[in-house]
């Protein structure tokens, strides 16, 4: 038993840290703001950066997850989970994981697991590499969870054929998707090209997210793998996706507290600065204490996802409520001890914390989570 | 990462778990350890533990202990309370003084108070509040007066909500020493019995009408200078020693509320599976105390791996003492009406009655106040770990 990180994985972090300090800040999230207040969408790269992107992907962050064969790093969810905080405390606006840790496992998996083995394959053999380096941006959708397990989100979008799948995140820089359906009688997973698709931007309120309405046409030749197969990728992939948006939430409610505790230094009232009142001290120290409690059942279901224990479902699950919960308390102490300032557009603290409310709905919020913990503890009373 | 555990762990879980199914009472089946005759019957039952050595495993051999580690310890816990054996009347002593004396002890002190302490010959209960200091700690005003022909201390005061202290054979307790130095400075920590000339005790009712707590009396009650842990005017230093065990991994082990949970999850099978708000709340309980467990291990690698634990002490008390809340209030909840119900009624339902229920909820209820009240706490992580101006 050591339920600790290695100097490696530390390391890993700190790189991500520092680059990201430097190259992402509150202002190119503010410039991604801007731009959907003025009536813009996010395409393009405002707001994003190249550079950014680039030393991410030269840290080899996109593809942490993809097997060396693939010219990925061959990493595991433990190696990933602390780049994921740093994601998260820094706010990137890149599908980072959704192209990564979401998207391209299920074409690793596809062509591990499907009898379509060689279709399968020569598909993640084409795109995995460039996932790996960065020049290919791929995002999944089509699936999301609930308390009964995941259900897909696609549905048919007229006589043609076509199908809509709603809210992709990082839809407008994808080049790739990964996309679920469900036929009624069976889990589908196809890979389409962006050329093939109709994206429609639906804005939400953290434009970080840059979600998008797909439209897509399945036939054979989108086709990656379905049925059994499918349905286990897509169990997988769901677990996968909470894991790593649960952990860009723990470092987002870090954020919102570092946030909160400068301005509280700062402010002062009564003569005094208010966070010397205990009125203000015990909200937030409640905030830190739940953070603190999160961080290792976040760490935990890592290390069982990349074991691919048998519990690993319930752990993301509970992994995901507590860190829905930290960020989402976090976000609304951040706002109350900065009082009217916070609620303005002018101070950065909504920028982070409309990404706070938004991944902790993602992949299944608290409550969902919290239903499959108490489904499943259940199910082992009842054994 | 290595979130499993080594064989030889392995084989003293399951030597602790065949141990305790063979010897540990049924539960429930000793008095209240907050009764005269049920402080005997649980003193008895710490020398059976001691016997075959489980009563203190983490401690050195030499004092009664194993030797063994803290996860070897947390394993032990673990067995425990699925044995449901009883509470450890001990608790203040082996949990609280014992890692204490571990750290600043003399070895004559270790090897006099050490090895007692595990099987439960001597039982210790906590001098440290008084009636005018709670919370508020260095405003203690009880007293120590130096008396140079007898190499030794006067102590005068009164102590109060001193657990176990109505029946408790020693007594730690914090002193001033120095009347002239302000506050933290100029306290002492003494170990003395509570049979010494000049101390007396008058138990205190508690919530469930029993004499859990106590108040002391003391009218110059002679202490050795042996009997003084740790220097004289470091009594701060090494009674923070004590509250760090008190709020960190020591006191409450994890194992305590992942069996109250598991316990909760089986009331909530039995009572028919409501759906809507309990059921939230109750794998909210699920969760924060598998959380707990988790953080303890978090922890536990870090001081294997040579790191100390400082304020974030303070986080785990705040964060055992709502998650016990929780899960017993979840409990009551799904009781309904039936959640006045005493022990010993006619009524009550399998699968435990909910009697035990409500005691469990009354022992909770104790806990976001002992051990340094939850505000204390609050304040100590907001000006310490988060580096908040002091108020």
């Amino acid at each position: 038993m050591r339920f600790a990180f290695t100097e490696q994985q530390l390391e890993l972090r700190a790189a991500v840290r520092t680059v990201l300090e430097q190259q992402c800040t509150a202002g190119d999230l503010r410039a991604l703001a801007d731009l959907q207040r003025t009536g813009g969408h996010a395409h393009g790269d405002v707001g994003r950066s190249a550079a950014r992107w680039a030393v991410l992907s030269e840290l080899g962050a996109p593809g942490l997850l993809v097997p060396v064969e693939h010219g990925g790093l061959g990493l595991t969810e433990v190696d990933l989970v602390g780049v994921a905080e740093e994601a998260g405390r820094a706010g990137v606006p890149e599908p980072l994981f959704e192209s990564g840790a979401m998207a391209a496992p299920v074409l690793v998996g596809a062509a591990a697991l499907s009898a379509e083995g060689a279709r399968a394959g020569a598909i993640a053999a084409d795109a995995l590499p460039a996932i790996a380096s960065g020049e290919l941006v791929s995002t999944l959708g089509g699936v999301e969870q609930t308390a009964d397990g995941p259900v897909t989100t696609s549905h048919p979008a007229g006589p043609d054929g076509s199908v809509l799948t709603p809210r992709v995140a990082g839809a407008a820089r994808a080049g790739l998707f990964v996309l679920a359906h469900h036929t009624g009688s069976a889990w589908q997973l196809h890979v389409v090209g962006a050329d093939s698709t109709r994206v429609t931007p639906a804005p939400s309120i953290d434009p970080i997210r840059d979600l998008g309405t797909v439209e897509w046409t399945p036939g054979p030749g989108t086709l990656l793998v379905e049925g059994a197969h499918a349905a286990t990728l897509v169990d997988d992939a769901v677990d996968r996706a909470a894991l790593v948006t649960a952990a860009q939430l723990l470092g987002l409610a870090d954020r919102l507290i570092t946030l909160a505790v400068d301005y509280a230094k700062e402010r002062r009232q009564f003569g005094r600065p208010i966070g010397s009142f205990q009125a203000v001290q015990h909200p937030l120290a409640d905030v830190r204490v739940r953070l603190e409690f999160a961080r290792p059942a976040a760490y935990r279901a890592a290390d069982s996802v990349a074991r691919g224990i048998g519990d690993r479902s319930e752990h993301v699950s509970m992994a995901k409520a507590l860190a829905s919960d930290a960020a989402d308390l976090a976000a609304r102490v951040a706002l109350q001890v900065h009082g009217a300032i916070g609620y303005t557009w002018e101070c950065d603290l909504h920028l982070f914390m409309k990404h706070a409310w938004s991944l902790s709905a993602a992949w299944g919020n608290g409550a969902v989570h919290r239903a499959r913990v108490l489904a499943a503890a259940l199910r082992r009373a009842d054994d | 990462m290595d979130l499993t555990y080594t064989p030889q762990q392995e084989a003293f879980r399951d030597e602790a778990r065949s141990w305790l199914a063979d010897h540990a009472p049924a539960p429930g089946s000793l008095a209240s350890l907050d009764t005269a005759e049920g402080f005997e019957q649980h003193r008895v039952w710490e020398g059976r533990l001691a016997a075959d050595r489980w009563s203190v495993v983490s401690w050195p051999t030499e004092y009664g202990g194993r030797g063994v580690g803290i996860f070897e310890w947390l394993i032990f816990e673990e067995e425990y309370h699925r044995a449901q054996a009883p509470r450890r009347v001990g608790q203040n002593g082996i949990f609280l003084l014992g890692p204490t004396l571990l750290e600043h002890g003399t070895p004559e002190q270790k090897a006099r108070f050490l090895p007692p302490m595990a099987t439960g010959e001597e039982i210790w209960c906590q001098g440290w509040s008084e009636p005018d200091a709670g919370s508020d700690l260095a405003a203690l005003r009880s007293r120590a007066v130096r008396t140079m022909e007898d190499d030794g201390w006067l102590l005068s005061g009164q102590k109060t909500w001193c657990s176990r202290g109505a029946f408790a054979d020693w007594c730690f307790g914090l002193f001033r020493t120095d009347p002239d130095a302000e506050r933290h400075r100029g306290l002492t920590y003494f170990l003395f019995p509570m049979d010494a000339p000049g101390v007396t005790v008058r138990p205190i009712p508690q919530l469930d009408g029993e004499a859990g707590f106590a108040e002391l009396f003391l009218d110059d009650v002679f202490v050795p200078d042996a009997h003084v842990l740790g220097g004289p005017g470091d009594g701060w230093k090494v009674a923070m020693s004590t509250a760090g065990s008190e709020r960190g991994l020591s006191l409450r082990s994890p194992a305590r509320y992942t069996e109250a949970a598991t316990r909760l999850v089986d009331l909530y099978a039995a009572r028919g599976r409501p759906t809507g708000p309990v059921a939230d709340e109750i794998a909210r309980a699920l969760i924060d105390a598998e959380a707990y467990q988790l953080g303890t291990y978090w922890t536990a690698s870090r001081l294997a791996d040579g790191h100390a634990i400082g304020p974030e002490a303070s986080c785990n008390k705040l964060f055992w003492s709502e998650t016990d809340l929780r899960i017993h209030r979840a409990a009551l909840e799904l009781l309904g009406p039936e959640a006045e119900l005493l022990v010993g009624s006619e009524e009550g339902l399998a699968p435990a009655h909910p009697g035990e229920w409500l005691d469990g909820y009354l022992f909770a209820l104790a806990g976001p106040i002992y051990a340094g009240t939850n505000e204390i706490q609050r304040t100590v992580v907001a000006e310490r770990l988060l580096g908040l101006p002091r108020g």
